[in-house]
């Protein structure tokens, strides 16, 4: 199994759809052969259209609000010695997480196929409140598909929805999480797929759907790749880029120009969910040595027991809690160019209280996950060290657990 | 050799009527009563399929889901779902049983573990949801080395292309799935629509044995029975939710709405 150069991650599988001969695919009910391949020629067409990448860079400009800005945590790395921690901060992107790029692109595909429908899960809900922003941007009917559980923990992002127009579905089976939502909203699409376009709201899922997030999100890096550019005059010898992974469509866009460079040189660390501290629950296939499985479309390391049942989850971070992640972090991770591990929901929490102590910044749970990682290997670090975090989504949606777990308003 | 499942459709042709097939998840709600509903029914039913239960179902709606959950709850291993399948055919020998369930409990079994298992408790076919072709090539050329019925699903999405693909590597039974839905949808399609795309797969090779499903009712099912076959699966899981909410006997209550779905086509 090996990365090859100059070719795009997400262009690097296989005729049947698969990085390293062994992740992702697109394991799918017959009905959904039809929309799955209409989407496939119509994207592999589109993006190559120079039209389309216009008005796709309009958006991003003018409706995103690129580039986000890239900022050094002075405070922060003074406090904890060692590295320089720097932030990327994608939260700054409308709406307030990076999730606002797979939605616009997947509202402009919606349109470009001509269907007037657009349905998507979502977790934390800026999968939902993004795709919601986007169909009423757009002229598209709505539906997001979210776990009860979810609704009740992120309803700052559930309200924006509504105020959107856009139909929430409250999903009851299972664990009432993100798992859930996207089984729903996948079989609402198996039997409404002749007019209705499906958004997956993060690199998972069968092959297209990993693809056009991932071609998505990679504006971060190519922004970023800019930004230190200007920043240091050229890209520094020691930079590490830490970033959240759930589905790991932040981390795909914060890494992906940078997945050519030598590991010395720039190092790419992604963060799971480790789930609370005094438990066996997590959200951590990757870092917790899961076995490969297949679950909504695609073979990735799974949470999962040994008859292939999905293991119920658990993290405070909505939007990390899937039993899944990438096909296309697992091809990192089996060739060795990223690492991966895990932070606990206290760790998170902690981190959270350091970075809005020290800095004007206020990220979300998910990013949390990706500080703590940093504040953990920082002081071991030289002072020429460059860590950057991805802070990919703003703490307003968090309100009410931050309150009920720090007492604060 | 002539499979059960093509003597099964050959018995229910001479007797002029489509074979009627029913869908029960293995281990709804416990082992044994999944067992004696299984040997009630296949009274009055040609081929019986047995759900094995995953908790990520994501072509299944309602009614299937409940059943599911319920077995899941319950204990049920895949194990037990052998150990079902072969005690039932110790006593129905000429009754086709078809397992029918999603991909990576196949894959977690490992598939040449999973088919001598198969071929051990005497199963005569399979379904696999989220196994579609060409991706089932390897797998389904596996079943046919071991004698196992690798049933393919078309679907009113399928191509023409596709459709003869399918056909041509297709083994004694093909699924029509009969409209955009998960299982247990209302047929939203007229069965004179359903009939016209089902005769024109059946037109491409009449040795094939086509059945129809998804929407089939004790309402509905009159209306499809020019068709090879069809098959009922969340009528029946929905009996059984009913018969366990309102305490009464699950084998008789689904055993009677079996009967009456084949009167229906008799």
């Amino acid at each position: 199994m090996k990365l090859k150069k100059g070719i795009p991650l997400i262009d690097q599988h296989d005729q049947s759809g698969f990085w390293g001969g062994k992740f992702g695919g697109s394991f799918i009910p017959e009905t959904l052969k039809k929309p799955v391949e209409d989407l496939t020629e119509e994207f592999k067409k589109l993006r190559k259209d120079k039209r389309f990448i216009k008005k796709r860079d309009y958006y991003f400009k003018n409706y995103i609000g690129s580039p986000t800005s890239f900022v050094k945590l002075e405070n922060l790395s003074s406090h904890l010695g060692g590295a320089q921690i720097w932030a990327k901060v994608v939260s700054e992107a409308n709406g307030g997480a990076h999730k606002i790029y797979n939605a616009t692109v997947h509202a402009l595909l919606c349109k470009a196929m001509g269907k007037k429908y657009i349905v998507g899960d979502t977790g934390a809900g800026y999968a939902g409140k993004m795709l919601s922003m986007a169909a009423k941007k757009f002229g598209l009917k709505c539906k997001i598909f979210m776990g009860a559980k979810d609704i009740k923990r992120q309803k700052p992002n559930c309200d924006a929805m509504k105020k959107n127009g856009a139909v929430i579905v409250p999903v009851y089976s299972g664990s009432q999480t993100l798992v859930d939502a996207v089984s729903e909203c996948m079989r609402y699409w198996v039997s409404n797929c002749d007019n209705t376009h499906m958004c997956v709201g993060s690199t998972v899922g069968p092959n297209i759907f990993v693809k056009i997030c991932g071609w998505s999100t990679a504006q971060i890096s190519r922004e970023l790749k800019d930004q230190l550019k200007s920043e240091f005059k050229k890209i520094p010898k020691k930079i590490k880029l830490i970033n959240c992974v759930g589905g790991g469509s932040s981390a795909y866009g914060f890494w992906s120009e940078f997945i050519d460079f030598n590991k010395k040189q720039i190092e790419l660390i992604g963060v799971e969910a480790g789930g609370p501290e005094k438990s066996n629950l997590h959200a951590a296939p990757l870092s917790r040595n899961a076995k490969i499985g297949v679950l909504h479309g695609a073979a990735s390391y799974i949470c999962q027991d040994n008859e292939g049942q999905i293991n119920e989850t658990e993290s405070i971070s909505a939007g990390l809690d899937y039993p899944g992640v990438s096909p296309i972090h697992c091809f990192l991770k089996d060739t060795k160019r990223a690492r991966y591990t895990h932070a606990t929901d206290e760790e998170a929490l902690n981190a959270h209280v350091m970075v809005t102590k020290f800095e004007n910044l206020n990220p979300s749970l998910e990013p949390s996950h990706a500080f703590a990682e940093a504040i953990k290997i920082a002081p071991k670090l030289s002072k020429d060290t460059i860590i950057i975090v991805n802070s990919c989504g703003d703490a307003k949606k968090d309100r009410d657990i931050l309150k009920e777990r720090l007492g604060k308003n | 050799m002539v499979s059960l499942i093509n003597k099964a459709f050959k018995k229910a042709k001479d007797s002029k009527r489509p074979a009627l097939l029913t869908y029960t998840v293995a281990g709804d709600n416990t082992k044994k009563k999944s067992l004696d509903i299984l040997k009630s029914i296949s009274a009055h039913a040609d081929i019986c399929e047995l759900g094995f239960p995953h908790n990520t179902p994501i072509a299944d709606g309602g009614q299937i889901q409940t059943s599911a959950y319920r077995a899941i709850k319950n204990g049920i291993k895949i194990n037990d779902i052998f150990a079902i399948a072969k005690e039932f055919k110790l006593s129905k020998k000429t009754t086709p049983i078809i397992l029918m369930g999603y991909y990576n409990m196949i894959y977690q079994y490992n598939e040449n573990n999973f088919l001598k298992k198969c071929k051990s408790s005497n199963i005569d076919g399979l379904i696999v949801v989220d196994l579609p072709y060409p991706e089932n090539k390897s797998f389904s050329e596996k079943c046919k080395r071991k004698g196992i019925n690798f049933v393919q699903l078309v679907s009113p999405t399928t191509s023409d292309k596709r459709l003869k693909k399918i056909i041509r590597d297709s083994h004694d039974m093909i699924y029509y799935i009969s409209m955009l839905s998960t299982t247990g949808g209302k047929l939203k399609v007229s069965p004179k629509k359903i009939l016209q795309n089902y005769f024109k797969i059946k037109n491409q090779n009449k040795s094939k044995n086509v059945v129809i499903g998804f929407g089939i009712t004790e309402k509905t099912i009159k209306s499809l029975k020019k068709a090879d076959g069809l098959v009922v699966g969340s009528a029946i899981c929905k009996e059984i939710s009913k018969s366990i909410k309102n305490r009464q006997n699950a084998v008789t209550n689904v055993t009677n709405v079996v009967r009456r779905l084949r009167n229906k086509i008799k």
